[in-house]
C-alpha cells in the first residue's frame, strides 16, 4: 500500500520515541540502542549515520519488529504509520513487514536465498500479502524486474543468485521490497559492498524509485559522501545515540556537534581542492579522530564521545545525563558545548 | 543431469566388477573350504578332491571370476553349492522381506526424523529441544539387536500387542498382519538411524536459520513455516541427504541382526548362511544384489543433490 | 632512485570448469599483460573494481603465485624464474598485509606470538628474548603498549589488529610492502589513522607500497604514482595528481565520477540510474574476487 503523501497529512510515516535495546551479554544485561528518537515524514529520506558501534543496524532492525529472543529486550515506542511495532504479535508483525515496511541489507548476494529462482523469491512476497494467484504473481515479478532496471526480466527472473552480479542482486533486493508497495523502505548500507560505478546507478535508481513509489527511506550508512547524495535530513548516531540531527545542508555546513565535525573532516580535503598545478604531490596525513568507539558495556559516563573530543571539559561533558537539545528548525544536538563552539564544516562545494 | 548419470552409471559399472572380483578373491583367502563341506563328514581326500573337480574349484581365480561374470551378466547367478536351488530365485524369495524390513525402518526413519528435528531447530536450546538431542545421543549408540530384544520383550511377550517373530507375506494374511509383523522389527531397525538424522536434521536447520537470507524472509514477512520449511529447508537439504544415504547403507547392514532375532526370512539370513558355508555362488549373487542396492541409493541421493541446490546441477 | 619493483606485461589466467578427464574448459584472464613499476620509498597505488585483477597482481609480485608469462623483478632479482633459495632471500624483503585482519591473523596465536613469526624465520640469530625485545620495539613503533602481547585476536578491534598485522610485517625489515585494500574494513575514523601509520612508517623507514585499493579518494591523498586497472589491463598510469585533474581514459574519468564526496551545498542530483547496457555489463562480470 503506498502511503499517499497528501494523505495523512502531518502523520509520520515513522515514529521512533525512547528506542532501546539491550542484550544479555557475558557482561550482563548490556544497552546498545539508548533511547533514540526520530521520525520520518511521508516523501522524506532520513540518513543514519554512524560506525560500529553506533547501534544503527540494531535500531532497524527494531523498526522492523526484527530484534527477538530471549537475549534481547526492546522497549520505547515505534510506529509505523500509526502502528505501534513493539510488544506487537508475531502474526501482526509479519502482516506488516514486507508490505508496510521493507527492509534491504548490505550484502545482496547473501541475503537471496540461493536455492530459488530470484523471481521465487519476489513473487513469494507478492502472493504472502497480497494473495495473488501464481499466474498473476510471476507477472508482477517481472514487472518489478523491470522497474528495478534489470533488463531482460522474463529470463533473468528463472535465473538463481549466484547467476546474477552483485549489483543485479541489490536491484532484486528491491524488487522484492518494493513488489507491495510499502510506505518505509529501510536501507541498510546498501551500497556498501558494491563497486563505486555500480553504486552511483544503484543510488539513482533508489532515487527515482521513491519518486515513483512516493516512499519514505531510512538510509543507513557510514559513508557522508552517499548519505549526502541521498538524504534529505541526517541523524548522526555514536555510541547507541543519536548525537545530533539536521538537514543536511546543515549538517555538512555547520556541524552541531565535535563527532560530525571530525568524521567530516577525514573527508576533508580529498584533494581535489587547491594545489591543482602541482603535479607532483607528496601523500599527506589525514585527519583523524584519536581513539576509538568505545565497546557497549563500556561507555564512558557523560557524553560518551568526550574521551576523543577535543573540546571536552572536565565537569561538563564527563558526568550526567546529556539529553539531546532542540536548537534551530529540524536541529538537535546531544553537545553541551554546542553553542560555544565554532565547529568546522565542510568548505564548499 | 543426464550426464551426470552416465557418468555415475559407467563408474558403478566398474565398481561392481572390483567389488565382486574382490570378494571371490577374499572366499578364496578365508580359511575353510566348500568342498570339504559339502563332501560331508568322514569323506576321503579323494572325495573331496573329486568334489573340487567336480565343481572347477581348483581353476585359476581369474577364470572362475570369467565365467561367473559372463553368466551373470546376462541373468544367470548360478546355483547354490548346497541346495541346488539356483541363486536368482533363492534371491527371489527372500528380497522381499528385506526390503519390506528396510523400507519400514526407513520410513520410520524419515518420518520421525525430520519431526523431531524440526522441532528441536524450532526452539533451539530449550527443554523440548535438550530432550530431543540426550535422546537421540542415547539412541544412537544403541544396536538394533539391543532395541531389538527389549522392544520384543516389551511389546510383544510382556503384552502381547504385537507379534513376536515372523514375516507375513502380504499373500497371505493381507496387508494388515503383513504390517504388523514388520512395526517391532522396522523401528528396532530404525532407532539408531532416526537419531542420527534427526540430530543432523536439526544441526542443519540452525544452521541454515542462521544464514542471511533467513533474515531476508522474515524481513518480507513470511511465516514461520514457511520460513523454516521452505527457505531453510532446502538448503539444509544437501547435509540431510547425504545422512539420509548413510543411513540407508546402515539400514540394510542391520537388517542381517534384525532378521535373526525376529526370525524372518530375509536376505541378510541368507546372506549370512552363504558366507558360513562358503557357498560362492550365492555370496556372489548376495553381493552383487547389494552392491548394487547401495550404487542406486548413492545414485539416488546425487540426483537429490542436484534437484535441491541449483549450482550442484552441472556434475 | 632505485628501483624496488619493476613488472612487465605479465599474464595470468585461471581455469573455469573442467571436463571429465580434467582438462579446463575456459579460462578466465585475470591479468592481461600488465606493468607498473616501484621505486624505494614510494608509494603506486593499483585501483580498479572488482574483477580488475589488483588482488592477483599482488599476490604475483610476492610469489604466492606465478605468473603464467612476463617478468617481475624484485630488487632486481627476476623471480618469474627464481629459485626457492632465491625467493627466500626475497622474501623477507618483501612482505604483504591484508584486508581482513580477522582473517590473516591466527587466532590461536596471542598477538606477540603472530609478530614473532616473520622473526623466527628470518632473523634466525635471536633468541627468544631477544625476539621479546624486538617485537615489543615492533608493537611500539604501530602505537601498541606492551600491554598487547599476550592478548588473542578475537579481543581487538579492526583497526587494532591491522596495527598488529603491520608489525608483524615489519619485522623482517622489508623494503617493500604490498597493501591488499589495507583499511577497507575498517571503520572511517579508524581508517585515516591507520593510513597515517602507513604514511610515518614510510617516512621513517624508507618503505615502498604496492596500494591496492577500490577506494580513489584515499589513493588521492596516500600514493606518488597510480595504476588503473580494468579486467586485467592497466588502462591509465602516472603521477597521482596528473591522472586525478586530467585523466585521459573515460574509465578512469568514470571511477573518478563515481567518487561520492559529502557536499554542503549540491542538491541532491538525480543521479543517473544508468542506460540497460550498463547493468547489463555489470551482469556478465566472472564471479570471482581478483
Amino acid at each position: 500500500m503506498a502511503a499517499d503523501p497528501h494523505d495523512t497529512a502531518g502523520s509520520p510515516v515513522l515514529e521512533v520515541s525512547d528506542l532501546t535495546v539491550d542484550f544479555e551479554t557475558e557482561h550482563g544485561w548490556t544497552t546498545v540502542v539508548d533511547s533514540v528518537s526520530f521520525s520520518i515524514e511521508a516523501g522524506e529520506t532520513l540518513g543514519l549515520v554512524g560506525e560500529s558501534g553506533s547501534g544503527k543496524t540494531i535500531t532497524a532492525l527494531s523498526v522492523m519488529g526484527l530484534v527477538d529472543g530471549r537475549g534481547a529486550r526492546v522497549q520505547g515506542s515505534v510506529k509505523v504509520e500509526g502502528r505501534e511495532m513493539i510488544g506487537a504479535s508475531e502474526p501482526v508483525l509479519r502482516t506488516v513487514r514486507g508490505d508496510l515496511v521493507s527492509m534491504i541489507f548490505q550484502e545482496p548476494r547473501r541475503s537471496l536465498n540461493p536455492a530459488f529462482t530470484v523471481g521465487n523469491q519476489i513473487a513469494e512476497t507478492v502472493r504472502r500479502h497480497q494473495g495473488l494467484s501464481r499466474r498473476d504473481a510471476w507477472a508482477k515479478t517481472v514487472e518489478m524486474l523491470d522497474i528495478v532496471g534489470i533488463p531482460d526480466p522474463a529470463r533473468r527472473a528463472r535465473q538463481y543468485p549466484h547467476e546474477l552480479s552483485g549489483g543485479m542482486c541489490q536491484r532484486v533486493m528491491l524488487g522484492i521490497a518494493l513488489a507491495c508497495e510499502p510506505a518505509l523502505l529501510i536501507a541498510d548500507e546498501p551500497t556498501t559492498a558494491l563497486d563505486a560505478t555500480v553504486q552511483k546507478r544503484m543510488l539513482g535508481l533508489m532515487q527515482s524509485l521513491k519518486q515513483r513509489f512516493g516512499l519514505s527511506i531510512l538510509f543507513i550508512s557510514h559513508d557522508l559522501g552517499v548519505v549526502s547524495e541521498m538524504a534529505d535530513r541526517v541523524a548522526v548516531m555514536y555510541a547507541g545515540s543519536i548525537a545530533e540531527i539536521a538537514p543536511r545542508h546543515e549538517l555538512f555546513a555547520e556541524p552541531g556537534h565535535p563527532y560530525t565535525a571530525g568524521l567530516l573532516a577525514t573527508y576533508a580535503d580529498g584533494g581535489d581542492g587547491g594545489g591543482s598545478g602541482d603535479t607532483v604531490r607528496q601523500p599527506r596525513r589525514m585527519l583523524s579522530i584519536a581513539g576509538m568507539v568505545p565497546a557497549a558495556h563500556e561507555w564512558p559516563t557523560g557524553c560518551r564521545f568526550h574521551p576523543r573530543c577535543l573540546h571536552a571539559q572536565e565537569g561538563r561533558c564527563d558526568a550526567g545525563e546529556l539529553a539531546l537539545v532542540g536548537f534551530g528548525p529540524q536541529r538537535a544536538s546531544r553537545c553541551v558545548r554546542r553553542g560555544e563552539l565554532v565547529l568546522e564544516g565542510l568548505q564548499s562545494p | 543431469m543426464a550426464r551426470l548419470i552416465t557418468r555415475r552409471l559407467m563408474t558403478a559399472a566398474l565398481l561392481l566388477v572390483i567389488i565382486t572380483f574382490l570378494v571371490l578373491a577374499l572366499v578364496d583367502l578365508a580359511p575353510g573350504d566348500a568342498a570339504t563341506r559339502l563332501a560331508g563328514d568322514g569323506a576321503s581326500p579323494e572325495q573331496i578332491q573329486q568334489v573340487r573337480e567336480d565343481l572347477d574349484l581348483d581353476d585359476p581365480l581369474l577364470e572362475r571370476y570369467g565365467r561367473w561374470a559372463s553368466d551373470a551378466v546376462t541373468g544367470d547367478l548360478g546355483t547354490s553349492l548346497f541346495s541346488s536351488q539356483s541363486v536368482s530365485s533363492a534371491i527371489g524369495d527372500r528380497l522381499p522381506v528385506t526390503l519390506s524390513l528396510a523400507a519400514t525402518a526407513l520410513l520410520i526413519t524419515v518420518v520421525v526424523a525430520l519431526v523431531l528435528g524440526v522441532i528441536a531447530a524450532n526452539w533451539p536450546h530449550t527443554l523440548v529441544d535438550r530432550f530431543v538431542t540426550a535422546a537421540a545421543a542415547l539412541t544412537m549408540s544403541l544396536p538394533p539387536f539391543v532395541v531389538g530384544v527389549l522392544a520384543v520383550t516389551v511389546f510383544a511377550i510382556q503384552r502381547s500387542w504385537l507379534p513376536a517373530t515372523g514375516y507375513s507375506p502380504v499373500a497371505d494374511d493381507g496387508y494388515a498382519e503383513w504390517a504388523r509383523h514388520l512395526i517391532l522389527p522396522g523401528a528396532a531397525l530404525a532407532a539408531a538411524s532416526t537419531a542420527e538424522l534427526a540430530r543432523q536434521i536439526r544441526g542443519s536447520l540452525i544452521d541454515a536459520m542462521r544464514q542471511d537470507y533467513v533474515r531476508t524472509a522474515r524481513a518480507k514477512g513470511l511465516t514461520r513455516g514457511a520460513i523454516v520449511c521452505k527457505h531453510a529447508m532446502k538448503n539444509a537439504a544437501i547435509p540431510i541427504l547425504t545422512v539420509l544415504g548413510l543411513q540407508v547403507g546402515r539400514i540394510l547392514g542391520g537388517a542381517v541382526t534384525v532378521e535373526f532375532i525376529f526370525v524372518m526370512p530375509g536376505f541378510g539370513q541368507l546372506a549370512l548362511t552363504a558366507v558360513e558355508q562358503q557357498d560362492i555362488p550365492m555370496i556372489q549373487g548376495v553381493v552383487v544384489v547389494s552392491a548394487i542396492s547401495v550404487l542406486v541409493i548413492n545414485l539416488l541421493v546425487d540426483i537429490s543433490y542436484g534437484l535441491v541446490n541449483p549450482k550442484l546441477r552441472r556434475a | 632512485m632505485t628501483r624496488i619493483l619493476d613488472v612487465r606485461d605479465v599474464h595470468k589466467r585461471y581455469p573455469l570448469g573442467r571436463s571429465f578427464f580434467g582438462r579446463p574448459k575456459t579460462f578466465h584472464d585475470a591479468l592481461r599483460g600488465t606493468s607498473l613499476t616501484l621505486d624505494a620509498g614510494r608509494t603506486v597505488a593499483v585501483v580498479g573494481e572488482s574483477g580488475a585483477g589488483k588482488s592477483t597482481l599482488g599476490r604475483l609480485i610476492l610469489g604466492a603465485e606465478r605468473a603464467d608469462s612476463g617478468t617481475i623483478e624484485l630488487f632486481g632479482t627476476d623471480v618469474t624464474r627464481a629459485s626457492t633459495k632465491q625467493w627466500r632471500a626475497l622474501r623477507r624483503r618483501g612482505q604483504m598485509i591484508f584486508q581482513d585482519p580477522f582473517a590473516s591473523l591466527d587466532p590461536r596465536m596471542t598477538v606477540g606470538d603472530s609478530v614473532a613469526e616473520g622473526l623466527i624465520i628470518h632473523e634466525r640469530e635471536l633468541d627468544r628474548a631477544g625476539r621479546t625485545t624486538r617485537v615489543t620495539e615492533l608493537l611500539d613503533r604501530v602505537g601498541l603498549g606492551p600491554a598487547y602481547l599476550p592478548r588473542y585476536p578475537h579481543e581487538l578491534s579492526g583497526g587494532q589488529l591491522q596495527r598488529v598485522s603491520i608489525a608483524r610485517a615489519l619485522g623482517p625489515q622489508p623494503d617493500l610492502i604490498v597493501c591488499d585494500e589495507p583499511v577497507a574494513a575498517l571503520d572511517v575514523s579508524i581508517q585515516a589513522q591507520v593510513l597515517n601509520l602507513l604514511l610515518d612508517l614510510q617516512d621513517q623507514l624508507g618503505l615502498g607500497y604496492v596500494f591496492i585499493s577500490h577506494d580513489l579518494s584515499i589513493v588521492r591523498r596516500f600514493a606518488h604514482e597510480v595504476v588503473v586497472m580494468r579486467e586485467g589491463e592497466v588502462v591509465e598510469s602516472g603521477p597521482i595528481e596528473q591522472v586525478f585533474t586530467n585523466p585521459s581514459d573515460p574509465y578512469t574519468e568514470e571511477l573518478i565520477g563515481a567518487v561520492l564526496r559529502p557536499s554542503a551545498t549540491r542538491t541532491i542530483p538525480d543521479i543517473d540510474a544508468g542506460s540497460a547496457a550498463d547493468t547489463e555489463a555489470e551482469a556478465d562480470k566472472p564471479v570471482m574476487s581478483t
